[in-house]
């Protein structure tokens, strides 16, 4: 802890460890209730509480059964497998489109930017149950209510704003006399969007794509929606748990869910840092 | 301004017109040919056209009106990547992802060049500018000078016929950009390149080029050797931008021939060479260069005019002296005398007499 400057009123002195105290408690408001959970996926016993055993830290309380069950059963395994495939596929449409809308989006002489923009974000702003309906509703017209593709659309619908703004941001600092300078080289469009554009906003491609697939794989409404039993994800499966069974199963689920998200989060970002250095576009 | 023969003529700008909104014309009327291998430069401040007559030229914008050629083919349906121009930007535009060698390698590759070929042309193009150790180098690790002979390395490694530079020495220090001048215009002559460099720096414009093409307000206002911009400007504004110069306004009093006579605004009077002026009674405003004035009643034609000057500022340069004076009103007139034993070092307060020789007195537009 940085020592106050000798300067300071007692006032000053006060609001300080203040702030630091209301810092902490939000970080605990937002972190305490998966940490809860974590020791909770290790209960010997089929209920949601801590156990008298769990709180002496008697080794018989705790056991894996929870995680045995989740991979033999073979509900948790179709979900796990269906959420497995959905999540990439609608991750990859969302990169694509949301990249290639973020770049016409950039340039200056396309006409309504601004509207443009907003309807393709608007999937992040409007109520979820809301569009999940729409969807429903349209989906069963063109036959693609309950398969695997609308699953997919659905959600890449929900991953591209992720994509728009954080490839817009990277192109906000991209220097256009580069575009330039690589056709005055020769280069036609195509070659230089592989060559010189795309790996340059590359880190925020990836960030987009990292949402995208949290999105997807931790949807529940519009898969309720657009899909069937046959295309159950794993949110799918642990909300049908709670209302049925109450297995501390899902606890597990949502364990190895939090663990793999990090594991997702930090892999990416270290890879992100890792090209960026490489790159020279931040200094070393 | 038709200086050049079409038919030799390598880059021809004909009746060339640009509107970003339809109605103001940022490049109003431009003709312009250039004969290959010639060095020139477009001068002018910002807003006169000259970078976007550059851009038209790259094929980054698109003319309104009129035709630009290149090695007597009309280019203007032909997109930027098929001109085969090469360019240097003025923050460099180097690809940060790539090293030196790689962005030296990016247009070579293009154009489907073998790896053996490639390597000979980069390591070439880099020893060319001095930079042959940096190939694994990349752009963020070489300072501002670096880059620019990167991007020049990077410009002339295809081989183009035709090089664009778009102030591409605005960023550096003066030093180097002094360094660098001298060794662009060597590199061009050296290789025979024919080169469009756009500055609006006059100094840079006068040593490098062949040619100077001064815009202002859309127009070319005067096309001319470096030598003839500064010695026979041709409007006020051309002796405005190019150098220092001192401007005194009057009405003519008399023309013959060669020399007309003027009389200031104070009553005074004194000969000048009529450049724009036709009649007598028609305002004017002279230009004349600082180091033309002259003191010494001596060297004067017999018979000249002299005018009145009161001295008001004395400055030591080192190599010369920069005295500004007070002539017919004006507090801003300058004269620049060489740091010579016997030059004469006058005193704020001192009166003396100044003339010229009419033919350093050019009569311009008012």
């Amino acid at each position: 802890m940085a020592a106050l400057p000798p300067y300071t009123t007692l006032g000053q002195r006060i609001w300080h460890y203040t702030f630091r105290t209301i810092v902490g408690l939000v970080l605990f408001f937002l972190i305490a209730p998966i940490l809860v959970i974590i020791p909770l996926s290790f209960n010997a016993e089929n209920f949601f509480t801590y156990t008298p055993g769990m709180l002496a830290l008697d080794s018989e309380a705790y056991s894996l059964k929870h995680y045995r069950d989740f991979f033999n059963n073979s509900d948790w395994q179709q979900a796990m497998r269906n959420s497995l495939m959905i999540a990439p596929a609608a991750t990859l449409i969302s990169v694509g489109l949301g990249t290639l809308a973020a770049i016409g989006l950039s340039q200056s002489h396309v006409p309504f930017r601004r509207a443009i923009m907003a309807i393709l974000i608007s999937p992040m702003i409007v109520p979820l149950i809301i569009s999940a309906a729409g969807m429903y509703f349209f989906y069963s017209r063109v036959g693609l209510q309950g398969t695997y593709l609308g699953v997919v659309l659905g959600h890449a619908a929900l991953g591209i704003p992720f994509v728009i703004i954080t490839v817009t941001a990277t192109l906000v600092g991209f220097d256009r006399s580069l575009t330039r300078a690589a056709a005055n080289m020769g280069a036609n469009p195509v070659t230089t969007f592989f060559r010189v554009q795309m790996p340059l906003i590359l880190p925020g491609v990836i960030s987009g794509g990292l949402f995208a697939f949290i999105t997807s794989f931790d949807e529940v409404v519009v898969v309720l929606f657009v899909g069937s039993a046959g295309q159950k994800t794993l949110p799918w499966q642990m909300f049908i748990g709670l209302r049925e069974q109450i297995s501390p199963t899902i606890l597990a689920v949502a364990t190895i869910l939090v663990a793999l998200s990090i594991m997702l989060l930090t892999t990416v970002e270290l890879l992100r840092r890792r090209s960026e250095r490489l790159r020279g576009i931040s200094p070393g | 301004m038709a200086d050049t023969n079409r038919e030799d003529a390598f880059v021809v700008f004909d009746r060339v017109q640009k509107s970003y909104d339809g109605e103001t014309l940022v490049v109003k009327d431009l003709n312009l040919s250039m004969p290959r291998g010639e060095f020139l430069t477009m001068l002018g401040p910002s807003g006169s056209g000259k970078t976007t007559c550059l851009m038209m030229l790259a094929g980054f914008e698109t003319a309104t009106h009129g035709e630009i050629l290149l090695g007597g083919r009309p280019i203007n349906n032909i997109p930027p990547h098929k001109r085969g121009i090469g360019m240097v930007f003025q923050n460099y535009a180097l690809f940060p992802h790539m090293t030196v060698a790689e962005n030296l390698s990016f247009p070579l590759e293009v154009r489907g060049i073998g790896k053996s070929e490639r390597e000979e042309k980069i390591k070439g193009a880099l020893e060319r500018v001095q930079m042959g150790d940096f190939g694994g180098r990349r752009p963020a690790q070489l300072s501002g000078g670096q880059q620019q002979r990167v991007a020049l390395a990077r410009a002339l490694v295809f081989e183009p016929e035709l090089v664009l530079m778009d102030e591409p020495l605005g960023a550096l220090d003066k030093q180097l950009r002094e360094t660098l001048q001298f060794e662009i215009t060597h590199l061009a002559h050296e290789l025979g390149i024919t080169t469009v460099y756009v500055t609006h720096d006059q100094t840079e414009a006068l040593t490098m080029s062949d040619r100077v093409a001064v815009f202002d307000d859309g127009m070319i206002q005067q096309l001319a050797s470096p030598d003839k911009l500064y010695e026979e400007p041709q409007n006020s504004f051309v002796a405005q931008f190019i150098g220092e110069n001192n401007t005194l306004e009057g009405v003519v009093t008399e023309i013959r021939g060669d020399l007309c006579e003027i009389r200031l605004d104070n009553g005074e009077i004194i000969d000048a060479k009529p450049v724009n002026v036709s009649k007598v009674g028609e305002r004017t405003r002279m230009s004349i260069r600082p180091e033309r004035v002259e003191m010494n009643k001596e060297r004067l034609q017999e018979g000249a005019h002299t005018l009145k000057a009161e001295v008001l500022e004395f400055i030591y340069m080192g190599d010369i002296f920069r005295t500004r004076l007070r002539v017919a009103g004006n507090d801003d007139f300058i004269i620049k005398t060489r740091n010579a034993p016997d030059q004469l070092r006058l005193k704020p307060g001192e009166k003396i007499e100044i003339g010229w020789l009419p033919s350093d007195c050019r009569a311009l537009d008012a």
